[in-house]
């Protein structure tokens, strides 16, 4: 079907050449090369202030640090020159200048931990984007038409839920800090497998909806004025109910579950146009945690902090609000304009290079520096949904939609925690945060929104 | 689905303006009370940094940061450092700043609001950030003058300016070396600290702000006050003068520190009853007036609140809701009234200025590092407490307690001092609390004076303002008025 269209576009091309002159690829991927090289200035230069900041000189690290991302999304820059040459021109350089930042902030938090060699965690973060970008490159080179996904929708949904259950595996799962969401990989340190999962029940949601939606969108009983779906086809949304209560209750994170039940409840909506999913699965969510909240200790023990975060119990007890509270206390230190690179103390909240990065970024740069980080994610999430809202097939609409606001939501979860709009929950700023399978997954995401958005660009609308 | 799609937008662009907003108010609305929370290490650190200012008395630092070798860049050392440490207060290395230190510390590091566009110029500019100096109020004289006054009592001094609110001296003994609690070893300070804190005397309270103790006969100043501004009564309002007296409703006796009737007669005017400073005639007037009309009056002189100096002063009190035995004990400052010594010194410095309470103020200018003033203090007038009539009528009755009366040891030789006596029993075996407040000159006042004396002074229950407190503000107050 996609080739024959290609084909017909190939054809009809003369005819619609003053309509398509409008974006030409090669314009794209200049705007693009340019909007990289940007990133990659700003990404070196924060490497060098840094170094100035932190340790008063420049030492060689700064070429590593500095220099290895830019060959790195430069190489998939001319990647997409061959394979996706109309893709997005904004995605690629939003994520680097998001990836460069983060491995600037995690170079800075090794000097004040005095980290350096393998055990710095900058270098190992590097490394992983470079993993993570060849993995973006091989997702770029084998799916060259996404509706190869949609053949795979089943074992997309089994390859997610074994992932999201794999710590669980004695032996191979690492419990840090409460919560079992790691697995350990040798020397490299730990894998969150959760984080792929995440892609893989994407793809298996958006399969899977845009074959059933007929069905579920059938509706039952009217109640309170909203029409409710019939009993019968709760089926799947019991399903991941209790998937994500058992994340809750084995896995014990809670981000994680909200993340893939808000995750499925949006795509649901957009393939049923039905509210009263929404309603009801928020209804579910909301009572499970409710549940949890009242049995399990730690769920209890995040509520507490949330709302109580300033009190000295609270901040004192075992398991308390001390994290949330340092980094309040880091951001408020930040202020308007922060303390420059290399010049606030974002090392005295714990792990300030994974959970909480964007409390340390915001430390020392500022409010500014916030609201510009979350000016790109909100600029990376709108070229999702322009691909959802261009978009020709369904199936692409949703896997693109999905995927962005799966960026979109874990972003607010993430930094809604930090800042005490919900409670804090542990989950990865994407592209930012210490953290390979966060990095290797986020740059599969970004992959699949280039090749998606290629191949509605390749759309020929006008002809059709 | 694009319906839906746009519906989902919406609730995407929601999610990012919740960030948006509350990352603004972290950042922007919270910042200062987050960087003031004393469990922010981060404030703590940043304080070492940059060059903290000094603070400065009559141009001359009381408190400044000296060049240090260490990682801490600068040590805070104090000179005079005993005699003005409850103004400086100190800040350790491990813990919370006290005093000035603590009050100021936005300004002295450079980090209050009024500061920030210094700290973008430095920033552009990419000098050194530097701390504003802060000048206090306090006259070297005085403070010094009031320090040898005082000798080895415990207690303090307080000096202020009637007109101004400004306090000129304050001292609090036994005092404390901050010097000791800012070396930069951890393990020192904590050492002499808690050696500090062991000290039974509480070297570390400053007890012109922060020490709590029955005002006894001072606090007839203020119920004069409220019988005078009522209407009903003049200095030569009499009332029957018993040697005990009963409350209405209690069997629990009040008698005369002298142990008499308050002068001869059968009964005795207000006047006589100030002067001697008796307590029968002052229960009767405190049950005619009841408790309501005095607690009112307390307040107008700043009773039931606390003020910033900047340093927080502690709440003195007067009770709500007390019965007649009550009311007639706390007309002479005892039951459950309690005054620090700054407010007494609000007090006599009400009445010297001409009835209008002048809030008490330690800061007289904030300096920019290139010694501009980004921050001038001005007289701020906290309200009318009596008419100037009974200002002046209080003021002539408090010339005759000095002149020959109850606080004749404040008396200075040609000068008219105001004063007023007080020895305040603190419980039936506990040594004595001993007062004097008053101002002088009588005519032109330049200087209110309040001494308190705690722990009877060494002399138990046998000590009396009189013989104690008084001699301290007279020698004071001689050194004051001839400098």
């Amino acid at each position: 079907m996609q080739s024959l269209s290609k084909a017909s576009a190939l054809r009809a091309r003369p005819a619609t050449e003053p309509v398509r002159r409008l974006h030409l690829p090669q314009k794209l991927r200049n705007l693009e090369l340019f909007l990289l090289l940007i990133a990659c200035f700003i990404n070196a230069s924060s490497v060098v202030l840094v170094q100035l900041g932190a340790l008063g000189e420049l030492d060689p690290t700064l070429v590593l640090l500095g220099a290895g991302l830019s060959v790195l999304v430069i190489s998939l820059h001319v990647v997409l020159r061959f394979v996706a040459r109309d893709a997005d021109p904004f995605i690629l350089p939003i994520a680097s200048v998001l990836n460069g930042i983060g491995i600037a902030m995690i170079y800075r938090i090794d000097i004040a931990d005095q980290e350096s060699g393998w055990q710095s965690a900058a270098v190992r973060q590097t490394v992983w984007s470079a993993l993570a970008i060849f993995c973006a490159i091989v997702v770029l080179l084998v799916i060259r038409n996404h509706r190869v996904l949609f053949r795979y929708t089943y074992i997309a949904g089994l390859i997610g839920v074994l992932l999201l259950f794999l710590p669980l595996v004695p032996g191979l799962g690492k419990e840090v800090s409460g919560a079992r969401v790691w697995i350990s990989v040798g020397s490299f340190g730990t894998f969150q497998p959760g984080e792929i999962a995440k892609i893989a029940l994407a793809v298996f949601f958006a399969g899977y909806l845009v074959r059933n939606r007929d069905s579920l969108s059938m509706v039952g009983k009217k109640i309170l004025g909203a029409r409710f779906p019939r009993f019968r086809d709760l089926g799947p949304i019991l399903v991941v109910w209790a998937l994500s209560m058992s994340v809750i209750i084995f896995q014990r994170d809670l981000g994680t579950a909200l993340l893939y039940f808000g995750l499925f409840l949006v795509m649901l909506y957009l393939a049923t146009g039905r509210l009263s999913w929404v309603i009801l699965g928020m209804g579910l969510f909301l009572g499970g945690a409710l549940i949890a909240s009242q049995t399990l200790d730690y769920v209890n023990g995040r509520f507490t902090n949330w709302l109580d975060a300033l009190n000295p119990a609270v901040y004192d007890a075992d398991g308390g609000s001390f994290q949330l509270v340092q980094g309040l206390f880091g951001l408020a230190k930040g202020g308007l304009l922060g303390t420059g690179w290399g010049q606030g103390r974002p090392e005295i909240t714990p792990v300030p290079q994974s959970d909480y990065i964007i409390a340390s970024l915001g430390e020392e740069l500022g409010l500014a520096g916030i609201f510009a980080i979350l000016a790109l994610y909100l600029l990376f999430v709108a070229r999702g949904f322009r691909i959802g809202f261009a978009g020709q097939d369904d199936f692409g609409k949703l896997l693109a939609v999905g995927l962005a606001f799966v960026v979109a939501l874990q972003c607010f979860i993430v930094i809604g925690g930090v800042t005490r709009v919900i409670p804090l929950t542990g989950l990865t700023t994407p592209f930012l945060a210490a953290g390979g399978s966060s990095l290797v997954a986020n740059w599969i995401i970004a992959a699949l929104l280039l090749r998606l958005s290629d191949t509605v660009r390749n759309q020929p609308r006008l002809v059709v | 689905m694009n319906r839906e799609l746009k519906r989902v937008s919406i609730v995407v662009m929601l999610m990012f303006a919740a960030l948006l907003s509350s990352t603004s108010i972290v950042q922007a609305f919270q910042a200062d009370n987050l960087s003031a929370d004393p469990r922010n290490t981060r404030t703590l650190y940043d304080s070492y940094q940059v060059e903290r200012g000094a603070i400065l008395v009559a141009g001359e630092p009381i408190a400044q940061s000296m060049p240090a070798d260490d990682d801490f860049k600068f040590l805070r050392t104090y000179t005079n450092p005993e005699l003005y440490a409850p103004i400086t207060g100190f800040i350790p290395l491990n813990g919370e700043p006290t005093g000035l230190e603590f009050a100021l510390n936005a300004e002295l590091t450079g980090t209050s609001n009024s500061q920030f566009f210094d700290k973008v110029s430095a920033l552009v500019t990419g000098q050194d950030p530097k701390g504003a100096a802060v000048e206090v109020t306090i006259d070297p004289v005085a403070q010094q003058a009031a320090w040898d006054a005082l000798g080895d009592y415990t207690g303090s001094v307080v000096v202020t300016e009637p007109a101004t609110g400004r306090v000129l001296a304050m001292v609090s003994k036994p005092s404390f070396n901050p010097n000791l609690l800012t070396v930069h070893n951890n393990a020192e300070v904590t050492t002499s600290y808690e050696a500090l804190l062991a000290d039974e005397n509480d070297p570390l309270i400053n007890r012109a702000i922060r020490s709590l103790n029955p005002p006894g006969s001072v606090f007839k100043l203020v119920v004069t006050t409220a019988a005078l501004e009522s209407g009903s009564y003049t200095p030569e309002s009499t009332f029957p003068n018993p040697t005990v007296y009963t409350a209405p409703g209690t069997t629990s006796r009040i008698e005369n520190s002298s142990g008499g009737t308050c002068g001869a007669g059968e009964t005795v005017t207000l006047a006589t009853a100030l002067r001697l400073s008796c307590n029968i005639p002052f229960a009767e007037l405190g049950v005619e007036l009841g408790d309501t009309a005095i607690r009112e009056t307390a307040e107008k002189f700043g009773f039931n609140s606390s003020f910033n100096i900047p340093m927080t002063v502690s709440e003195s009190v007067y009770p709500r809701g007390l019965d007649d035995p009550q009311t007639a004990q706390s007309a002479f400052g005892q039951y459950d009234v309690q005054a620090t010594p700054l407010q007494m010194a609000m007090v006599s410095g009400a009445i010297a200025n001409g009835g209008v309470s002048m809030a008490p103020n330690l800061v007289q200018e904030i300096l920019a590092p290139n010694l501009s003033a980004i921050e001038t203090f001005k007289p701020v007038e906290l309200g009318r407490v009596m008419s100037e009539e009974t200002a002046a009528t209080l003021t002539a009755m408090m010339i005759n307690g000095v002149q020959d009366g109850a606080a004749s040891n404040a008396r200075i030789d040609g000068v008219d001092v105001a004063g007023k006596t007080g020895t305040a029993q603190n419980g039936s075996t506990d040594p004595f609390t001993l007062w004097f407040t008053g101002f002088a000159p009588a005519n032109d006042p330049q200087y209110a004076i309040t001494v308190l004396v705690e722990n009877g002074g060494g002399m138990g229950q046998t000590g009396f303002g009189n013989l104690l407190a008084a001699p301290v503000a007279q020698k004071v107050l001689e050194a004051v008025l001839n400098k």
